[in-house]
């Protein structure tokens, strides 16, 4: 918009590199897709070619059947999906309960407390993960989901997301009327806010399950048993394989990436908005 | 009757104190126990030599004395800065010049652009590792090598020099991340009140005056997010160096997380493996002390010259 303005002078020139720009830059972003997918259609020999093949070939099954020998997509992916959906679910009803009561509940150090949350956001989990590895063995959560759900629910990002849009989303009036009606303080948030907010959760949701289910680092510490592997770990098994068959390990990763992109298609317009309301605010 | 109305009145506000405290609670309880202690305890752990299994022993500073003689934790720092600067400088320079070309009114299909270059975003990272695996392979059937052979430049060991290295797992980050940023910057120049740029050309100012006077300095907070988040994100580093190098983690590419991921899980010394994120933990401190010290000062300086 702001281009208009200054470009109008110049003006097919200035459009000409705007669009060389912009191609390029779809180009580079896309070409490892296809090259993933290529790949995934191609025998471990005609890889090792020179030169490699650049179009597909025809052994997209094959390929697949070989991944499936090797290790359990499926059942990876299953876990995967229990996991990120049991995270989103419990992390959304959480970050909103929360979100609530620090847009709109009065409390004394609320202020304080929000800084708190603010601050862990800059630490970076890793720097625990020896002591977070320790307390999950002793729990006994070892090889077991909980140890990715329970602390996944911790998400100061997610909190301070639902008070912006509380804050801005939902009137005192409506709040203050159901406090008249006599409802409490959860009856206001499970009756009134939540019917609301229900774009909120459906942005922060996709914002949330995508990070759980892109998450290498922990899951690999603490799923050590394969019937347990996420979608990642499983992958970075296939690609540690003993011998590497590139085409067989690429169509793991296709497969892997097809069902999010497919979701990202889908939410798009909604997904993006939302990350870059939550930096410029 | 009134004094119970009172009481009512007084335990109505109390209850909603009360409410509210509850209600942000799972936060904090589970932050003390999955976040706050796990890093207090790692300073503990630092002065201990465990392998896990047997009790602790009280090692004293022997651990950070062991991490400080050991030439690959050096190369892990210094890998982590190199590809942090490599994968995120230009990256937000690139970032910043397609948000303009997106910004533009002159394109059409501008959804459609947006959303090509943000794809990379939601691949995982294990997935990019392993395409760029196959990209910088080390053969000549490897993409890259393959380019450079037409040029008659000879094959590359992308896994195992000191700067092919880093350029593979840069190259990484750029191509993960650069959609993310644009996207931020993207709406940091939309937030931009069009009123100024009119009153700008009013006053008869050039397009080069435009940016340099109102676009980049109302991009300024934007820009120092996305300096903050890109490097907390780069000392970070895991995934790629991992997935990239294996198990064996070489030395030209072993990023500090990697290193004491290392140490903890592959050698089970989980004593120096804590001795190391204590090290990552005061660098992260640092560059977080210098980057809100120089937001500030540009913070500052911004409103002075025009």
């Amino acid at each position: 918009m702001s281009a208009k303005e200054i470009g109008q002078g110049k003006f097919s020139l200035k459009r000409l590199s705007v669009y060389i720009v912009l191609i390029i830059g779809s180009i580079v972003s896309l070409f490892p897709f296809y090259y993933m997918f290529v790949m995934s259609t191609r025998l471990n020999n005609e890889i090792n070619s020179v030169p490699p093949p650049f179009t597909p070939g025809d052994d997209l099954v094959n390929n697949f059947q070989k991944v499936l020998s090797n290790i359990d997509f499926f059942g990876a992916m299953g876990n995967s999906f229990f996991v990120s959906t049991s995270i989103t679910v419990g992390a959304l009803f959480l970050c909103s309960l929360a979100g609530y009561a620090f847009a709109k509940l009065q409390f004394k150090g609320k202020n304080i407390l929000f800084v708190m949350i603010l601050v862990t956001m800059m630490v970076p989990p890793q720097l625990g993960l020896i002591p977070q590895y320790y307390i999950i063995t002793t729990l006994g959560w070892l090889n077991d989901f909980k140890a990715l759900i329970i602390p996944g629910l911790v998400n100061a990002f997610g909190i301070f997301w639902m008070r912006q849009y509380i804050e801005d989303g939902v009137p005192y009036e409506i709040i203050e009327a159901a406090k008249i009606d006599g409802c409490s303080n959860f009856r206001i948030y499970w009756n009134v806010v939540v019917p609301m907010i229900l774009p909120a959760f459906a942005t922060l949701g996709i914002i949330v399950f995508m990070q759980v289910w892109n998450d290498f680092l922990w899951p690999l510490v603490v799923l050590r048993d394969p019937a347990v592997h996420t979608l990642q770990v499983a992958l970075r098994a296939l690609n540690d394989a003993r011998q590497m068959d590139y085409g067989m390990i690429m169509s793991g990763t296709f497969w892997a990436t097809v069902p999010l992109v497919f979701v990202f298609l889908l939410f798009n317009r909604l997904f993006i908005q939302s990350l870059s309301e939550g930096a410029v605010k | 009757m009134k004094s119970s109305t009172t009481s009512k009145r007084l335990t109505d506000k109390t209850r909603t104190s009360i409410a509210a405290y509850f209600f942000i609670s799972p936060f904090f309880i589970l932050y003390a126990i999955f976040g706050l202690f796990p890093m207090v305890f790692s300073f503990y752990l630092s002065f201990f030599r465990w392998d896990g299994l047997q009790p602790m022993v009280y090692n004293g500073l022997e651990n950070f004395k062991f991490i400080f003689s050991d030439p690959i934790f050096y190369a892990s720092i210094q890998n982590t800065f190199i590809i942090g600067i490599l994968g995120t400088l230009p990256q937000i320079l690139v970032a910043i010049a397609i948000a303009f070309a997106l910004n533009s009114s002159l394109i059409r299909f501008r959804n459609t652009f947006r959303t090509l270059i943000f794809l990379p975003y939601i691949t995982s990272i294990v997935a990019v590792a392993i395409i760029f695996g196959l990209v910088f392979n080390n053969q000549p059937f490897g993409f890259v090598n393959y380019i450079l052979s037409v040029f008659d430049i000879a094959p590359i060991r992308w896994d195992g020099e000191y700067w092919p290295v880093k350029i593979a797992i840069a190259t990484m980050v750029f191509w993960r991340w650069i959609g993310y940023n644009t996207i931020i910057f993207l709406a940091g120049m939309q937030s931009i009140p069009k009123e100024l740029y009119e009153a700008a050309k009013i006053d008869g100012a050039t397009v080069g005056q435009q940016i340099r006077l109102i676009t980049m300095p109302m991009l300024k907070p934007i820009v120092m997010f996305v300096v903050f988040t890109a490097t907390i994100g780069s000392l970070q580093l895991f995934t790629e160096p991992l997935i990239f190098l294996g198990r064996g983690l070489r030395e030209e590419g072993i990023t500090v997380v990697a290193y004491l991921w290392r140490d903890a899980f592959v050698y089970n010394t989980f004593g120096t493996a804590s001795a190391a994120a204590i090290v990552l933990f005061v660098i992260i401190i640092t560059l977080t002390g210098i980057n809100v010290a120089l937001s500030s000062l540009i913070g500052r300086t911004k409103r002075k010259p025009i």
